[in-house]
């Protein structure tokens, strides 16, 4: 008797356990998706890591403390990344407003450089603005913005 | 050619996973070079996945559901590609979709397809139905002399008799399809948030390529 009444006790412990199990594979869930839509709004960006510190071991099932370590890991990510890519989205708003200017008044940015990168619009390209007809124009103050659309060559 | 069945999947494991399923189909059908048609359709398939497809993959429902089940069973996606983001990564190093054989190919066009990744084992070294449950202690993957230990605790494939494959990982030694095979088992696995559908595709999708011939 007295073991059926531990097991009566022990029975709904068990089953909140499964059902925090259950709410926090629901957790991860939902921060795994947040993290896939950052990682692909993230797109063409690089330098963003999106990876999350790896658990040892192949597939199991995995404990209330283990699962709350993962979703711990995606949500401390997650901030991480929104963070990172907050900044990138400052940087490249600067950045566009700075190249609106050079497009605007060439003259007054000599020689400045911005790149596809600093935009966030992928690797290759670039925005120079370069003298017209080269010391000629350098002499008589014809500067322009040159579009450079190729992608360097491989070493 | 029979339809595709359900297998059985352990209690203690349905009870935290209720949406897990094994669906398995066997195929009278032997490995080889694959023919012209199975080889067009992979380089018809390079054209229509490039790199926007494979950036916004993880996104779609089906490859999102396998990230997410891998998070759940303590596997890193990131590091443990799923199959269809691995099969993604592979097309853009490689340049297109390669063929390989007959079953690489079939499973690559039914993976890319679908998202849903699929499995063979050679039918005569299966022994019974397949489904999932954890090893216990002691046991080896597969029945071979040369069959590695198995973690007890780890989510494994089996049979009727032992491991045959560890959950999303490798298949066991001497079980899988070899140049002398008569018969494959396919089997997949289903998780959260990926249609039945999907996965009865993939099979039969993968059957019919594997059933093709010059």
């Amino acid at each position: 008797m007295a073991v059926v009444e531990q097991i009566r006790s022990l029975s709904p412990v068990e089953v909140d356990e499964r059902a925090a199990r259950r709410s926090l594979r629901d957790q991860i869930a939902k921060l795994e998706r947040e993290l896939a839509a950052a990682f692909v709004g993230a797109f063409p960006r690089q330098g963003i890591d999106f990876g999350v510190a790896r658990a040892p071991g192949g597939p199991r099932m995995l404990s209330l403390g283990e699962l709350e370590h993962v979703r711990d890991d995606l949500a401390e990510r997650l901030v991480e990344v929104r963070r990172q890519l907050y900044a990138r989205a400052e940087e490249e708003e600067h950045k566009r407003e700075l190249l609106e200017r050079m497009l605007v008044e060439p003259g007054r940015y000599k020689w400045v450089r911005v790149t596809a990168r600093e935009l966030g619009r992928g690797d290759c390209g670039a925005y120079h603005v370069r003298p017209r007809l080269g010391i000629v124009g350098m002499l008589m103050g014809w500067w322009q913005v040159k579009v450079s659309s190729g992608c360097p060559l491989a070493t | 050619m029979s339809d595709p069945s359900a297998g059985w999947v352990d209690v203690e494991v349905s009870e935290e996973f209720p949406e897990l399923r094994l669906v398995e189909l066997p195929v009278q059908a032997r490995p080889g070079r694959s023919p012209r048609s199975v080889r067009d359709r992979l380089k018809h398939l390079s054209n229509r996945f490039r790199g926007a497809q494979a950036v916004a993959q993880r996104q779609e429902p089906v490859p999102w559901a396998y990230r997410v089940f891998y998070r759940h069973v303590g596997l890193d996606p990131d590091a443990d590609r799923t199959p269809a983001e691995a099969a993604m990564l592979a097309r853009l190093v490689r340049g297109g979709f390669r063929s390989e054989n007959l079953l690489d190919d079939a499973l690559l066009i039914a993976l890319v397809e679908t998202g849903v990744p699929i499995w063979a084992l050679d039918e005569a070294q299966v022994d019974g139905r397949l489904g999932v449950r954890l090893a216990g202690s002691g046991e080896r993957l597969g029945r071979a002399v040369q069959a590695p230990p198995v973690p007890a605790g780890r989510l494994v494939v089996a049979d009727d008799r032992s491991p045959l494959a560890i959950l999303f990982g490798e298949l066991a030694p001497g079980h899988g399809v070899m140049p002398d095979t008569r018969a494959m088992r396919l089997f997949s696995v289903q998780v959260a948030g990926v249609p039945s559908i999907h996965v009865e595709e993939a099979l039969w999708q993968c059957s019919d390529i594997l059933l093709e011939r010059d």
